[in-house]
């Protein structure tokens, strides 16, 4: 249920601005990857690109191969609703459904694209995504009340909830904890150290133990300057990149001495 | 201000029963501080002198209205300022004025709705409100004046004409509407198309009623000989008024929908369009549909291209693709330009004077159901 990733000579474009340029990386199935850098160096940029979501705001495009167990996903006839089925999202502020209870957002992958599913499965989908999600006993007693009546913690577990609801082989996050309290913070590392178990997970962090806490591998990406297209400048185990960094600006950033 | 600070203190309204009163420090942090009664003591005292001075020059309610305001706007800020400072003084004259504008901008409003009341109710009843003007005669209304009986003849007809041609024009531009807003949000991407629709429909928006009339004729003109009157016509004449109004109102609802609720669906895997019609819709659907109803408010009282497009009948016709369809307006207009008896005009003006209630409330129902509508779609909150 968790395929792997291997990116080759990516560029990614906004309109004419090359934004990350030529990233190669490969990602484990059932791993957790964390990309670090600084601000707008295109973490989020790349991110996006391993579901084609980049292409969704006007002017993105993308040069070069993205490929989810060989198969590549810029190839052309492939849909990107498929790609998208099959790698998640959970999203940096969270974003529930306004119009939908707890339940409905859940459900909301099956529902919005009309696919039949009986009561009792849903109800056992249900039960299994919040579960998995570590949501399920805030929230069981009140399934038909609306996701936005949750706190921000919850409301983001109620997202990663819907995300793995879908059943994807790989979950991206981009920034999941960045709006949430250190006891969220917690939930959701744990519930990324499980995820784990059954999924590829790449997660976005500006938050370094984070990084050393929750994932194997850990990729370093950097921008030269303003205007500067954004580079992915190390990538190797986490414990390395915390310890033993290959490259001074590694370094120079794990270690707080940066810019 | 500072002599006036001085000014001696209302007794602590919190203090604490059983505690002896202490002689206390001034706080430091307060101003004079107006008594409760000193507002409503400067407008009665301000409605006395609206009065004297309106009888001065011959007593009239506006005068007594005009003077009493202008009194208590100038009284109450003057005094405040005397009393609590120069901020609290102008955060006075501020707010009397703004309720000022408001009791002004209900002035209008409430003596129409009182008009009509009073000259539309004696004219409801059942026999109004279930009946056609067909069969009635001048001789019918000289004989009812003349015998003192109920006036006879209704508006049935123009109330099923009035509602089968908004229905119809309803039917026809809410879809356009909401569609172009669809394109023009979602997937012009701000192109040269998507340019050119928001320009014409701008163009639309301000095409005067008669003109949408008089094109509705020539295009049924064109499509079935001249003298194409009818209820379709009619319906058509409105939806070019009311597109406009769909197209914008839909719009602005459609960009206020979070675009991170749109890329939350297509991160799940979710097609647009399937995103479009089951997120982005519902979430705006409140706001359409008060549009909407805004859209139909504005054309639901078009007499100009109703009259050039359906005509005019005293007798029902529910079919809106077949002969002449009277509506509210047209018949309003009709009973007080040409009364049905020329000697006697007073049920001809009753029933126009009914007949405009009936519009209003038609109208009032129609916002009461938008909103209706909007508070059960209504993104929900709470848990
Ligand atoms: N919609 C957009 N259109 C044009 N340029 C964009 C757009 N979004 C981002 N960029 C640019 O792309 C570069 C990378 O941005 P990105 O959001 O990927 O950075 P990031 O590493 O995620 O930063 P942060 O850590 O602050 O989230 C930046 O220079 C940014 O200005
Ligand atoms: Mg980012």
């Amino acid at each position: 249920m968790s395929k792997r990733i291997d990116v080759k000579d990516l560029n990614v474009y906004y309109t004419n601005f090359l934004a990350v340029e030529d990233v190669n990386i490969e990602i484990e199935a059932k791993s957790v990857t964390a990309f670090i850098g600084p601000s707008g160096c295109g973490k989020s940029t790349f991110l996006r690109t391993l579901n084609r979501m980049h292409e969704v705001i006007p002017g993105g495009r993308v040069e070069g191969e993205v490929l989810l167990d060989g198969d590549n996903l810029y190839e052309s006839g492939v849909d990107p609703v498929t790609v998208r089925s099959q790698i998640g999202m959970v999203f940096q502020r969270p974003n529930p459904f306004p119009t939908m209870s707890i339940k409905d957002n859940v459900l909301a992958g099956v529902k919005l694209n009309n696919k039949k599913i009986s009561r009792s499965d849903a109800d056992a989908l249900v039960e299994k995504s919040l579960r998995g999600a570590n949501l399920w006993n805030e929230v069981k007693d009140r399934l038909d009340k609306p996701g936005s009546g949750l706190s921000g913690g919850q409301q983001q577990r109620l997202c990663i909830a819907r995300t793995i609801a879908v059943k994807p082989q790989v979950i991206l996050m981009d920034e999941p904890c960045s709006a949430l309290d250190p006891i969220s913070t917690l939930a959701i590392e744990d519930l990324i150290n499980e995820l784990k178990n059954e999924f590829t997970v790449v997660i976005v962090t500006h938050n370094m133990q984070q990084a050393a806490r929750v994932s194997d591998k850990t990729a370093f990406f950097n921008i030269a300057g303003t205007g500067k297209p954004g580079k992915l400048i190390e990538y190797a185990e986490t414990a390395t990149i915390f310890s033993n960094p290959g490259v001074k600006a590694t370094e120079d950033y794990v270690s707080g001495r940066f810019g | 201000m500072n002599t006036l600070t001085t000014n001696k203190l209302p007794k602590n309204p919190r203090q604490q029963p059983g505690r002896p009163p202490v002689a206390r420090k001034r706080n430091a942090l307060s101003k004079g501080h107006l008594p409760r009664w000193a507002l409503p003591g400067i407008a009665v005292g301000s409605l006395i002198l609206g009065a004297a001075g309106s009888t001065l020059g011959g007593f009239s309610v506006v005068t007594f209205a005009i003077y009493t305001a202008i009194i208590f706007v100038v009284a109450s800020s003057t005094i405040t300022t005397l009393v609590e400072g120069a901020r609290r003084g102008k955060n006075a004259l501020a707010t009397h004025l703004v309720y000022a504008a408001f009791l002004l901008a209900l002035i209008p409003l409430a003596s129409v709705l009182y008009t009509v009341l009073e000259k539309g109710l004696p004219g409801i009843n059942t026999h109004f409100l279930f009946h056609s003007m067909n069969g009635i005669t001048g001789a019918t209304d000289n004989a009812s004046v003349e015998d003192g009986t109920p006036v006879l003849g209704g508006a049935y007809h123009a109330v099923i004409g009035t509602l089968l041609i908004t229905l119809w024009s309803s039917l026809i531009s809410v879809p356009v509407g909401m569609l172009t807003a669809i394109y023009l949000v979602e997937y012009g991407k701000n192109g040269p198309l998507a340019r050119g629709i928001t320009f014409f429909v701008d163009v639309m928006t301000g095409i005067p009623s008669i003109v949408a009339g008089l094109f509705a004729t020539a295009l049924f003109a064109v499509l079935m000989g001249p003298t194409a009157r009818m209820g379709i016509v009619a319906a058509v004449a409105l939806s070019v008024l009311m597109i406009p109004t769909v197209v914008r109102s839909t719009e602005e609802m459609l960009k206020i929908v979070p675009n991170e609720l749109r890329e939350a669906a297509y991160a799940l895997g979710v097609r647009k369009w399937r995103t479009i019609a089951k997120v982005v819709i519902p979430t705006a659907i409140s706001g359409i549909a008060s549009g909407v109803t805004l859209a139909i408010a504005r054309v639901i009282g078009e007499t100009a291209p109703i009259l050039v497009t359906a005509g005019l009948a005293n007798n029902i016709n529910v079919n809106v693709f077949g002969n002449w369809m009277a509506t509210l307006p047209t018949f309003i207009y009709y009973q007080i330009l040409t009364p049905t008896s020329p000697t006697n005009v007073d049920p001809s003006i009753q029933r126009a004077w009914a007949a405009a209630l009936l519009l209003i409330v038609m109208v009032m129902v129609l916002n009461l159901g938008a909103r209706l509508i909007a508070s059960l779609f209504a993104p929900k909150k709470g848990r």
